[in-house]
């Protein structure tokens, strides 16, 4: 048997490995009400004690291993049992302790006898060991200080286990008093029915899943028998520890050589050998039960006697305890009808009774939604019915309705992955005591009377359900593999809309056998127009049928229970009801037959009635919460535009302290430095002011802080400190004075696959001001293209491309034209072109500043110049003041030796000074004309090779210059 | 104002710009998409996108299906050309995971870093286009082109399929058949449901965009992204953390075929893109606000 999950299963805690982000994002789901928050379960603080717990006597007695979780606080709270699953151990249902206790109860996890590190024997929770030892354990509970008590000796204690605990928690409410609340999972109702079915005879009762079971015993189910039986008889504890130890499978604790050495061959009762072999951990009489039963596969009286004595079906009136029923739709071991049956048993006496169906079971591994839902479900259910009425955490009313999942078309192994399953929920389970009957409708179904073959031996024999896989085969194929010849089959017609069938469906059928008896199974296909046929969760209905009419003609009137499923046939599907001999997973008769198969009634009016549950599909909100969604967004969207207009309407409010001299002075920086955060300082301390009609040239070497000051003043970067106003207005990030610059700095920003002419007109519209403002010809003409104009940016030349950019920073005719190197990889006709244009435009009375690192570019451009170095200003003033024209020459000479020659003759100049310098002689006219200089040289017949004008700035700048270099 | 014998002083407003400039007119969304729509990228993209369903057609009647990946969820393919409907079905399956989050990632993530390489991102931003409206439109423009995109392909799809395998009703692989109206209006939900997932995948690459001055960075940043989280989907021990990465529920759009459709993976789906979406945008918008533009 696969290892079952318990009802709890810890989810790792969402976000905790998420990045802030995420958490955000987190916060402000939880926030907005849209995501549950997780229940905060501080699982970390839960501490664990093992004890090793002796339990019975004589031949009975056992050690337990068990283990207490308890939460942080230790005031005293309900406790918890958790039984595993058969197979398991405590460590199988540890994780769900811990997630229990973090909802602070006192969980108590055990290994049965016979499994884990639990000494004993498996008694298939015989009521005198299994029973009782959970009985000793709760005293042991009742004893504990931080254990809540009812009376003396009797705590407050709920049992919760799948399958083979899921029994026990059953049998534990039926025979001890203290058991307050239960959870029993995928369990059975009883053992004889699961083992040995037959599904022949009058429905049992009213509910949706009531499932008819024949008094002496059914078909054997062998192959789940037999894997229940294996994972049993194997010693777990060691072959070699259960011989050598005498306490019948104690834990070989010890290596292999020393156990080797510890057995003494002639001290093993060879009869004790076979019995550990053949039985393993079993007891001697539910082993000798299994082996009758697998050998003739029938249902003998002390077989009938053990599977009795562990079914709860015995103690079903004694249980007063809630329940909280869970079973499986995809379980062809303990299926719905098994649960239905506790229902009926627990609520006759008006226990309250919850019945879950999930997808998932012995066959299927349910979703980890599903998992999770289960989980909080099982908790839900002690948090109501354990704790007291005044506690915060008791949580809302679990109820005693019914829920199952949303019926679908889809076929089993697809829909676990499909993922999205709903749930539907109803008050009550249709048929219980007080409610009303489940509704069932007819399906006229339709066939002939079928010969049905059984082939001698059993072989070969349909294939429709693998233990612990479920519905594989179907899955695989998209069809169950029935043997022709083998199967009677009667199909409905197609189905006009879809049907939800949630239950067992009956049918009555006319069969007659030669021999008087019959072994069939019935099952309900669901058939797609294409054909295709799906076996839904892959359950069959085993009939054992006796006494039955030899002639075909005069048959006997059977009627059936089909399986309890979970399906939505969809319009147009058809329903069909297989008949057929043989199924692998269970024992055959050995004899080859004939039967013959009819619908009972003949002809339409044999109907299919189907259960079907008007529930309140549980899809946590429906439509609603896509409305609730929209209003969200629509109510955050306004928020965020009433946001937006009251920032903008703040903003507007305190529009920049205006400088009054504004108009006139188009640019004015003060104080302004940028640093970066690694410690360079771009800019320092820069102060200047251009006035209008100025031609400003920024002078400086290649880093000299020129472009970072442009970007500063284009609002693209934010100054570290002071202030830069133009026309008066602050300027920052977006400023709208900036609507009254034009710039070109850095690079050309053309989009390379546009033509020049579509660049200007797409930077123009990107602007949103009126096309008559952008001067788009006189644009074009300070280009000066031609046709070159409408061909793609990305073929012009550089000095095209240039001009371009030019050409849009000049668009609209800003009042401040900025422009960074502009004249770089112009040819000299251009850059005499562009220098007029520049003057002329300063000439309207608008202002240009023209950055460069050429001296000479500066003087021919430009009316004043801001001299800067390494982000400082050094210079400033008008482009006399600071080339100083007429200052001093620098003279060269032909011939060396007139040197003292032409000093004598310049210093005879009024107001000459001379030095001699590495290049020659350099002279201060202080007024005196280059001319006269130079005529007073002829005249004195120096021969003067060079005679050029020598700037003061020119030194210093060079230097600078150099030493960047 | 005292320069009352500057000609020019009749065309300044009193927040200091020039007559006729208006900060809410600036970049206008047709601006900005014909801008785009000059590109050959937003051309080439489009031009694949009906193309895409068009090669897939002259596969599947080559008979290519067999090649095509099997998926544990609901098998598209098989059905794939039992109608038009269908097949547009099995192109939106087909694209999901990879080819919308590529086009959604190159549109959204090549918006603000292009322009950066260009250089034309100063000049705009000097214009000036207030930061936060250049981000506002540049997203929207985004978001515009790759819903198009979007709808590009699943007309196509419809249109193209619909020729070559018959105009009729949707065959799920279920077995169930949709009327063509219903079905239409799924796969409208279907359209509307991708459009808004893949917005995750949009904002993560817009964040990015606006970090970084490198498109390719960008786009390829937030596709790397998508398929780290695709990967450490299939662990399985990472349990119900999966469910909150930003690929969870890619596919959750598969249930509107389901009938009656279950919206509750739909809606968890939706409601997490918005909040990643959100979440990425604002990271943006708040990096661009404060960044130094030195491209």
């Amino acid at each position: 048997m696969r290892p079952v999950r318990g009802p709890v299963r810890p989810r790792p805690r969402p976000g905790a490995r998420a990045t802030p982000a995420a958490s955000l994002l987190l916060l402000v789901l939880v926030l907005t009400g849209l995501l549950p928050p997780a229940p905060a379960a501080a699982a970390g603080d839960v501490t664990t004690e093992d004890a090793r717990v002796p339990v019975g006597e004589g031949d009975g007695a056992a050690e337990l291993d068990t283990t207490l979780y308890l939460p942080a606080s230790g005031a005293p709270a309900p406790a918890v049992v958790l039984a595993h699953g058969f197979g398991g151990s405590k460590q199988s249902v540890a994780s769900d302790a811990r997630d229990l206790a973090g909802r602070g109860y006192v969980v108590l996890t055990y290994s049965a006898r016979g499994f884990g590190d639990s000494t004993g024997q498996i008694g298939l929770n015989d009521p005198r060991s299994e029973v009782a030892d959970l009985s000793a354990l709760l005293d042991r509970l009742a004893a504990r200080d931080d254990v809540r008590l009812d009376a003396d000796g009797d705590p407050r204690v709920g049992v919760a286990g799948a399958s083979y605990g899921g029994a026990l928690s059953l049998l534990a409410a039926g025979y001890d008093d203290r058991v307050d609340a239960i959870a029993p999972q995928i369990t059975w109702h009883s053992l004889t029915a699961a083992l040995f079915p037959s599904q022949v005879g009058e429905p049992a009762a009213d509910t949706v899943a009531a499932t008819p079971q024949a008094e002496d015993g059914g078909v054997y189910k062998r192959l789940w028998s037999g894997l229940f039986f294996g994972v049993g008889s194997a010693p777990s504890g060691g072959l070699l520890g259960a011989l050598g130890g005498g306490g019948g499978g104690a834990p070989a604790a010890a290596d292999l050589p020393a156990a080797l050495g510890s057995v003494d061959p002639a001290t093993v009762d060879p009869q004790a050998v076979e019995q550990l072999l053949t039985c393993g951990r079993f007891t001697p009489e539910v082993c000798a039960a299994y082996q009758s039963a697998a050998s003739t596969g029938t249902l003998t009286p002390e077989v009938a006697a053990v599977l009795d004595r562990s079914s709860p079906s015995t103690v079903l009136d004694r249980i007063d305890a809630p329940t909280l029923l869970v079973q499986g739709t995809q379980d062809s071991l303990f299926g719905l009808g098994q649960a239905d049956a506790n229902a009926r048993g627990i609520a006759a006496d008006g226990t309250p009774v919850k019945v879950v169906w999930y997808a998932g079971g012995h066959d299927a591994q349910a979703s980890e939604g599903t998992t999770a839902d289960l989980r909080d479900q099982v908790a839900g259910w002690f948090d109501w019915h354990l704790r007291s009425a005044d506690d915060p955490a008791r949580g809302p009313d679990p109820g005693t309705g019914f829920s199952f999942p949303a019926p679908t078309g889809v076929t089993a192994s697809v829909g676990t992955v499909q993922g999205g399953s709903r749930t539907v929920t109803t008050a009550a389970y249709p048929g219980l005591v007080g409610t009303e009957a489940a509704q069932r409708s007819p399906v006229p179904v339709d066939g002939p009377l079928q010969p049905v073959v059984t082939p001698a031996g059993g072989t070969p024999a349909a294939i429709t359900v693998v233990p612990g896989l479920g519905s594989l085969a179907s899955a695989l194929t998209g069809t169950a593999f029935e043997i022709p010849g083998q199967f009677a089959a009667f199909e409905s017609e197609p189905l006009g809309e879809a049907v939800e069938v949630v239950g067992a469906s009956t049918i009555d059928l006319a069969v007659a056998s030669p021999g008087g008896s019959a072994t069939l199974f019935a099952k309900l296909y669901d058939v797609a127009p294409d054909g295709t046929t799906t076996l839904p969760a892959g359950l069959v209905a085993p009939l054992a049928l006796s006494g039955l009419s030899a002639d075909p003609t005069a048959p006997s009137t059977v009627s059936v229970t089909l399986p309890g499923i979970v399906h939505r046939f969809e319009a147009g599907h058809t329903l069909r009801v297989v008949v057929s001999s043989t199924d692998q997973a269970f024992a055959l008769p050995a004899e080859a037959g004939v039967y013959s198969v009819a619908l009972a009634a003949g002809g339409n009016a044999a109907a299919l009635a189907v259960p079907t549950v008007d529930g309140r599909s549980e899809s946590t909100g429906g439509t609603s919460r896509w409305l609730v969604l929209l209003g969200v967004l629509v109510a955050l969207g306004l928020l965020g535009w009433l946001a937006a207009v009251l920032w903008g309407r703040r903003r507007r409010a305190r529009v920049s302290r205006v400088e009054p001299d504004g108009e006139d002075v188009p640019l004015r920086f003060t104080g302004v430095t940028k640093a970066y955060k690694d410690g360079f300082v771009a800019v320092r301390d820069l102060s200047f002011e251009v006035r209008r009609g100025q031609v400003l040239g920024l002078l400086g070497p290649n880093g000299a802080g020129k472009t970072t000051s442009l970007r500063m003043l284009m609002g693209l970067i934010r100054p570290t400190d002071g202030r830069i106003t133009v026309f008066g207005h602050e300027v920052h990030a977006g400023a709208p004075v900036l609507s009254r610059l034009g710039s070109f700095v850095e690079g050309t920003g053309l989009q390379p696959h546009l033509s020049g002419r579509d660049n200007l007109r797409l930077y123009w519209a990107a602007t949103g001001r009126p096309a008559a403002d952008a001067h788009m010809e006189e644009a074009i003409a300070v280009a000066g293209l031609g046709a070159a104009l409408d061909r793609p940016v990305r073929r012009y030349s550089q000095g095209m491309r240039q001009r371009v950019a030019i050409a849009q920073a000049m668009l609209g005719l800003p009042d401040l034209l900025v422009l960074d190197e502009p004249t770089n990889g112009l040819d000299p006709p251009q850059i005499h072109a562009m220098r007029e244009v520049l003057r002329s435009y300063a000439a309207t009375g608008r202002t240009v500043i023209v950055s460069s690192h050429l001296l000479s570019e500066i003087e021919q451009t430009c009316s004043h110049v801001v001299v800067m170095a390494k982000g400082q200003k050094i210079a400033q003033g008008t482009v006399e003041e600071i080339v100083g024209t007429g200052g001093s020459v620098l003279v060269g000479l032909a011939d060396d030796a007139d040197t003292d020659r032409a000093v004598a003759v310049l210093e005879g100049l009024p107001g000459v000074a001379v030095e001699r310098t590495d290049e020659g002689l350099v002279a201060d006219l202080d007024g005196t004309s280059r001319a006269r200089a130079l005529q007073a040289l002829v005249a004195a017949d120096v021969s003067v090779e060079a005679f050029t004008p020598r700037r003061r700035l020119e030194d210093a700048f060079l230097a600078l210059v150099g030493e960047e270099a | 104002m005292t320069t009352t014998d500057d000609p020019r002083s009749g065309r300044v407003q009193p927040t200091g710009a020039v007559a006729g400039y208006r900060p809410e007119r600036t970049l206008r969304l047709s601006v900005e998409l014909r801008r785009q729509f000059r590109r050959r990228r937003t051309l080439g993209v489009l031009a694949l996108m009906v193309a895409l369903p068009l090669v897939l057609i002259g596969a599947l009647q080559l008979g290519g299906a067999e090649e095509a990946e099997e998926n544990a969820r609901i098998n598209l393919v098989d059905v794939a050309t039992s109608s038009g409907l269908n097949f547009t079905l099995f192109v939106l399956f087909a694209t999901t995971s990879f080819f919308l989050v590529v086009v959604y990632a190159l549109f959204f993530g090549d918006t603000v870093a292009s322009e950066a390489q260009w250089g034309s991102l100063r000049y705009t931003l000097a214009t000036p286009v207030p930061r936060m409206r250049l981000l506002r439109q540049k997203w929207l423009a985004a978001f515009v082109l790759s819903v198009g995109a979007l709808l590009a392909i699943v007309v196509t799809a419809l249109v193209a399929g619909g020729i070559a395998f018959g105009f009729g009703p949707v065959q799920t692989p279920v077995g169930v058949t949709l009327a063509q109206g219903d079905a239409l209006l799924r796969l409208a939900g279907m359209v509307g449901y991708l459009a808004v997932h893949l917005l995750v995948v949009g904002a993560l690459a817009f964040w990015l965009s606006t970090v970084t001055d490198a498109p390719l960075a960008a786009v390829g940043g937030a596709v790397f992204t998508m398929f780290v989280f695709a990967i450490l989907d299939q662990v399985e021990q990472l349990g119900a953390v999966r469910d909150y990465f930003p690929t969870a529920e890619e596919f959750a759009w598969t249930d509107l075929l389901q009938t009656p459709v279950d919206s509750g993976d739909l809606f968890r789906g939706v409601v997490q893109s918005l909040g990643y979406a959100a979440v990425f945008t604002a990271l943006g918008f708040r990096h661009f606000a404060r960044r130094d533009v030195t491209s």
